[in-house]
This record gives C-alpha cells, sequence and structure tokens, in this order.
C-alpha cells in the first residue's frame, strides 16, 4: 500500500515504539501534524517554545532509557531548536529531530521560513540528513534512531520538505540497518583490559573516577559491583552522578571545580586512576599541566577513541562499550583471584579520611536569612532522596549536586557540557512523561527560570505536577561570585532588578505559588509542596542569602588540588 | 610536522563541509584539500594536508573517523608514499623571455599546454616543492596567473585505501 511522507512519518515513529513527541506546528510541518491528529498511539506534547520540545525530548532520553523525539517546523522552529540541540549533544543524549522544510523546488530560494537547516545544526548533531525522495523517508528515520542510541550517542536530526510529506510511495520500515561507513566499537581489547586488571591490583593509592558515559550505557550496576569489590574511593563528575550511590561510604562526593575536597585532593594524589566514561573537561581536572604533575598510571574506558588522550595521556586506552569492558575486567579479576594489597589500601583511606575530615561542605546556618545549602538539604529529606532533579545552570545547580545525594542514575537531569540556563523546566516536563509517577524537583534560580517560564502553561496544559524549587538571591548568582572574587566586586549586570511576583506568575498560569522567606518555613513550605499539593505544580519562590557562594572552588585554569575553601574568604 | 590525511567518504551532498567544517570548528590547519569521486561513484577519495603536532594529528584522524559519512582514514604520511600536486601557470611569453621561459619548462619537465603571441600556460606536476622552485626559477614578474590542485597522494606498494 502506498503512504504519503507524513503517514510514513507517523509509522516509523510507531514502529519505534514512540510514546511521546514534543513539538510545535507550523507550515512545513502541516501533512505531519495532520497524521497526528488521526491517530491516537503516539501523543504529541505541545510546548510553548520550540527550545523547550528540545530539551523535554532530551530528558526524556536522560530519564529514561527511551529516546526522546521532537518535531518543529522549519525555519525559525529550527533556530529555536539549535540551542537544546546542542545541549543535547555536548552531553551526548540520544535524541531524533525531525523538522520540517520549505518544498525541494524552493530550497535555496530564500523561501518564507527557509533555514540551512543542515548547515546550521552540522556542528551540534552526531549527524543530520536532509530527506530529498520519499523513497529514502523510512530508512533515513530507521538510520536515525539506529545512529542516536548506538556508539557514542547523540542528536541525529531528519530534515523533511514539505512536498516529500504529501507525496506517495510503498511502505516498508526495515528491521535493522547497516553502514558501511559506522561501525561502533562494543568489546573492549582483551590485552588492555589485562594491563588494566594488573594495573587496578597493584595500585597502592587507587581512585576511579566515572562520568555520564556510565550513566548513559546503564552501567551503574557493574560500576557498584567493581568498586565494591575492590574497595576503591570513587568520585562522579557532574553528569556522572547518580551513578554509584552518594550515600555510600567509598563515595567521595563530585570532583571538579565545585567538586569536594576530598575528591579533588584523591585525584591528585593517587597512582592509578581509572577514568570511565569520563573525557578530563576543563571543569573536572583543571589545568591539566598542574594536573600532570603528579606521576600516576591512567587507564580510560571509553566508547569514544576521540575522547581518550584529548586532554590528558593516557597509560592504558580501552575503546568500547562501558557495561561489556567493565564485565571483562570483573571477569578477568575472578579467573586472576587477584586481591588489592590490603595495607597501603588502608593507608590511603587513612589520608582520604584526613581530607574528608576537613567537611569541605560545611555552611554556616542563619536564624533569619535561608541559605541555598539547606533548601537542598531539605529537598533531599522530604523527597526521601528519590526525587528525579532537573536543574538550570549556575550556583543553584552546583548546590543541587552538592547537597543532594543521588543514589539511582538518571535521577540527576541537567545541562553539564552546554551549561544551558532555561534548560530545567522544560527538562522536568521530559522526566514527568517518561516516569509518570515520579516526584520531580526543578532546582532553579530567579534569572534561570525566566529563560523558559512560558512552559508554565504547558505544564497546565499536561497537568504536570513539577515542583519549582527558585533558590532566589536576586542575582545571576554564579556571575556575581566571579566577579566578587576575579573581577573586585564589580557587580557588572548581574543584578536582576525588575523581578516579577513569582507567586502571582505561577497563579496567573493556574499553578500554586509560595513565597518562602524564613529558614523555618522551609521545611514545611516544601511538605506542602510534595504532600498537601502532590498533584499540582508548586512554584516555591526561596528568597535566600543573596550572596552566598559554592565552595569549594577551583578558580578557572588552576589545579584540581588549589581549592578555595568557604573559610578562606 | 605536515601530515597528509587521505580519506574515504561517502559521496553525498554535504559530505565535504561536514570535513572542512570540523577543520574550522576545532582549529585544525588545512594547507590544501582536494576530492573527487572514486571508481566507485559512491565513494569520495579525499587529501588533506594539514600541519600539526602528533597529538593534533591524532585528534584530526580520531575527529575525522568519527564523522558518519566517513569510511576510512589513512595518514598516508606515516609510511612511504607517492605525492603529486598538478599546477598551471600562466606566463608572459615575448621576446627572449619566450626561450627562456620554454627552456626552464623543459627543465621541470613540464609542458607548454597554450601558446599566444604573448604568453604561455605551463603545466607542471610534481610534489610541492618542485612546483614551489619552478615558481622561484622563473622571473616573477612574468608570471600572470597562477593555479594548484592541492596535494593528492598514494601509498606504495601493498598499502590500498579501499573499502
Amino acid at each position: 500500500m502506498q503512504l504519503t511522507g507524513a503517514e510514513i512519518v507517523i509509522r516509523c515513529l510507531q514502529e519505534e515504539k514512540v510514546e511521546h513527541v514534543f513539538g510545535y506546528p507550523g507550515g512545513s510541518v502541516l501533512f505531519i501534524y495532520d497524521e497526528f491528529f488521526k491517530q491516537d498511539q503516539i501523543k504529541h506534547i505541545l510546548v510553548r517554545h520550540e527550545q523547550a520540545a528540545v530539551h523535554a525530548a532530551d530528558a526524556y532520553s536522560r530519564s529514561s532509557n527511551k529516546i526522546g523525539v521532537c518535531l518543529v517546523t522549519s525555519g525559525p522552529g529550527v533556530t529555536n531548536a539549535v540551542t537544546g540541540i546542542a545541549t543535547a549533544y555536548m552531553d551526548s543524549i540520544p535524541m531524533v529531530v525531525l523538522t520540517g522544510q520549505v518544498p525541494t523546488q524552493y530550497i535555496g530560494q530564500d523561501a518564507f521560513q527557509e533555514a540551512d537547516t543542515v548547515g546550521i545544526t552540522r556542528p551540534c548533531v552526531k549527524h543530520n540528513f536532509l530527506v530529498k525522495d520519499v523513497k529514502d523517508l523510512a530508512v533515513t528515520i530507521k538510520k536515525a534512531f539506529y545512529l542516536a542510541k548506538t556508539g557514542r550517542p547523540g542528536p541525529v536530526l531528519v530534515d523533511i520538505p514539505k512536498d516529500i510529506t504529501a507525496q506517495k510511495c510503498d511502505f516498508h520500515y526495515p528491521k535493522t540497518v547497516s553502514m558501511r561507513s559506522y561501525n561502533p566499537v562494543v568489546k573492549g581489547h582483551t590485552g588492555q583490559i589485562k594491563k588494566a586488571v594488573q594495573l587496578l591490583l597493584e595500585a597502592k593509592r587507587p581512585m576511579i573516577y566515572t562520568g555520564g558515559g556510565v550513566i548513559l550505557s546503564d552501567a551503574g550496576d557493574k560500576l557498584t559491583k567493581l568498586t565494591r569489590q575492590l574497595g576503591y574511593p570513587i568520585t562522579q563528575t557532574l553528569m556522572g552522578l547518580g551513578a554509584y550511590p552518594a550515600t555510600d561510604k567509598q563515595f567521595l562526593g563530585m570532583l571538579g571545580m565545585h567538586g569536594t575536597y576530598e575528591a579533588n585532593m584523591a585525584m591528585q594524589e593517587c597512582d592509578v586512576l581509572l577514568a570511565v566514561g569520563a573525557r578530563f573537561d576543563d571543569r573536572v581536572i583543571g589545568n591539566p599541566e598542574h594536573f600532570g604533575r603528579n606521576i600516576r598510571k591512567i587507564i580510560h574506558i571509553d566508547i569514544d577513541p576521540s575522547s581518550i588522550s584529548k586532554r590528558v595521556k593516557v597509560d592504558v586506552p580501552i575503546v568500547g562499550n562501558v557495561p561489556d569492558v567493565l564485565d571483562e575486567i570483573l571477569k578477568q579479576i575472578e579467573a586472576t583471584g587477584g586481591k588489592p594489597e590490603a595495607k597501603p589500601l588502608a593507608v590511603w583511606w587513612k589520608q582520604i579520611e584526613e581530607w574528608r575530615g576537613i567537611n569541605c561542605l560545611k555552611y554556616k546556618m542563619d536564624k533569619d536569612i535561608i541559605q541555598p545549602q539547606y533548601v537542598i538539604e531539605k529537598l533531599y529529606e522530604v523527597t526521601g532522596g528519590d526525587a528525579f532533579v532537573t536543574s538550570d545552570v549556575g550556583q543553584h545547580q552546583m548546590f543541587a549536586a552538592q547537597y543532594y545525594k543521588f543514589d539511582k542514575p538518571r535521577r540527576w537531569i541537567n545541562s553539564g557540557g552546554l551549561g544551558t540556563m532555561g534548560f530545567g523546566l522544560p527538562a522536568a516536563m521530559g522526566v514527568r512523561f517518561a516516569n509518570p509517577k515520579a516526584q520531580i524537583a526543578c532546582v532553579t534560580g530567579e534569572a534561570s527560570i525566566q529563560m523558559c517560564i512560558q512552559e508554565l502553561s504547558t505544564c497546565k496544559q499536561f497537568r504536570l505536577p513539577v515542583k519549582i524549587i527558585n533558590l532566589n538571591n536576586g542575582y545571576l548568582g554564579m556571575v556575581r561570585q566571579w566577579q566578587q572574587m576575579f573581577h573586585g566586586n564589580r557587580y557588572a549586570e548581574s543584578y536582576v532588578d525588575a523581578l516579577p511576583d513569582f507567586v502571582k506568575l505561577a497563579e496567573a498560569y493556574g499553578h500554586v505559588g509560595i513565597k518562602v522567606e524564613k529558614p523555618d518555613d522551609v521545611e514545611p513550605a516544601l511538605r506542602e509542596a510534595f504532600v498537601k499539593h502532590k498533584n499540582e505544580l508548586v512554584f516555591l519562590d526561596f528568597i535566600i542569602n543573596p550572596e552566598a557562594n559554592v565552595f569549594p572552588m577551583v578558580a578557572a585554569g588552576k589545579g584540581l588540588s588549589e581549592m578555595i575553601l568557604a573559610e578562606d574568604l | 610536522m605536515r601530515h597528509i590525511i587521505s580519506i574515504l567518504i561517502e559521496n553525498e551532498a554535504g559530505a565535504l563541509s561536514r570535513v572542512s567544517g570540523l577543520f574550522s570548528a576545532r582549529g585544525y590547519n588545512i594547507e590544501s584539500l582536494t576530492v573527487a569521486p572514486t571508481e566507485d561513484p559512491s565513494l569520495s577519495r579525499m587529501t588533506i594536508v594539514s600541519v600539526g603536532s602528533e597529538d593534533i594529528i591524532e585528534q584530526i584522524t580520531k575527529q575525522l573517523n568519527k564523522l558518519i559519512d566517513i569510511v576510512k582514514v589513512v595518514d598516508l604520511s606515516e609510511s612511504a608514499h607517492v605525492e603529486r600536486e598538478l599546477m598551471l601557470v600562466k606566463v608572459r611569453a615575448t621576446g627572449k623571455d619566450r626561450e627562456e621561459m620554454k627552456r626552464v619548462a623543459d627543465i621541470f619537465r613540464g609542458h607548454i599546454v597554450d601558446v599566444t603571441e604573448s604568453s604561455y600556460v605551463i603545466e607542471l606536476t610534481g610534489n610541492t616543492s618542485k612546483l614551489d622552485s619552478f615558481l622561484k626559477a622563473i622571473d616573477t614578474s612574468l608570471i600572470l596567473e597562477t593555479v594548484r590542485t592541492g596535494v593528492c597522494g598514494i601509498g606504495r606498494g601493498d598499502r590500498i585505501l579501499k573499502v
């Protein structure tokens, strides 16, 4: 039977078992929307801005192992989506972006709502396609899903001209697809793994450092098993939180620019470092030359060869899928019957406990002013540590990462690589659709939340009971912190004047708004939001200490062990 | 160091821009780039000459391999290879310069492929330094126009770049 291109798009999505598509209609995608109208298997989520559609689809992927899908129209639809696509790309999030394009014969004529979508998005997608023949449509969509989720995942975009969606051809959805130019490695090199096992077992001051790759490949269980078996300390990047339970004794907290003292010191001082699904980026290891001053052997497991030896030279590179490689490591350890030497390990742990004793995350409570750290600690208690937490970008993001202890993977949803303000609220929407019963907190600030505030309307339409934790300090907090520390207290444009009354704003959208100004009211307000208003969106506007800073801090360009602690200032 | 990177890439619209975009986005240097379809029309062969430290060249080859359209990447300069570049030079050829220009072209084993009363077009192939030397050997004030293809290269003997 012959189907139109638009029907083919819907059929392909059904074949891929897609349940939700986040999108916004427009001229070029009208035929596709017409087909959405005629079916009820796939639910379309209408957002209020294309950026939000992409963030929601992205968080849908992050919080589950399904693939988020979004659909936007040509021209401005696409350009609005670019921030979302780049966000997903930087964090290697699998996602399929379908975009409308002007009819084939108009391409290149500066037609109404025309943009060079493939050109604009090329540097921020894993791959993109322009469909020029309706006969290629089904196989192209199949390739898009295949590419998005295999190898190092990432967003894949399919640009579909309007005339293609009206033309007809036979529909056949391929079961599998293979591309001669794309063969991602799965299994790690056995010889390299053997070397790695030997190094690991001989280590005197071992350290495990893991990133988003462990979450993306669902390797948390295997990582936990290996870490416990070895008894080694472990730290995680911002993107890796939750892969190993944060409440466990072996966990040293997050590392990096705002990492814990113990995690950063152990990274610097270790003699064998096992890096898993992480990429030694500038926010994680600081200055690579300073990092290289300490001699250590580095084992690096990653599915992407280009992540290995990019910023830091490694001794044992292992290219492969993280769970497969961890499996092999566990197997080989078992086969050799080897165990780490207890004595040096005990000495190492003693040193780590000393570092831990500094208690770098302590902060001064105040009777009258709410401290942001306190809000996160209470959020953790009230939600039983079991919420999905999305965040925007800035101080609140770091506080959430430091003080909410994530015991499970895929619970911490934030824009780590690109650092996109405006991510948190649409991300919370995506999380909700992928996890319809979950409690969801969006930790944000009064500046970030305003970058996608219009989504309060989407939340109303779909009755999404997200709890917005607005840490309102009246500043672009992280910008202000840098200006205070590195720019002589000159707060250039970092004060957010003329803020709206967020309670009234929430109410105007049909939600519940609560303003909280006293430390004693923090917990009751959270309980009210999560218990009394369980099924409603609640906007909690916490008026916090305006000049609270995030510590510890490694200044940009400094070494990992050159931390500034709260008491230093 | 100078490296010659050979690439087999799907012969599809936009494939070249993926490669050139990668170089500009990551700040890698391109000295020359040539591309044309192979005997299998579904594939193009690209030759890129780039200069960089070993680390940078390693990153370039890894990043190129990551592009979905790229089938194979080889650093030709890692072992024995042949490299050639073609140049067309239009020179003023009048009076005594006419004979002299012909003589120099012969020495460099160039061919004169177009002749007018006042000019020659000389075709020259060779490696980059040979072409450079030719331009140095003739009187620069006589050069009217030059065009070069950029380097293309192939491995010697058993080294074959094929799908």
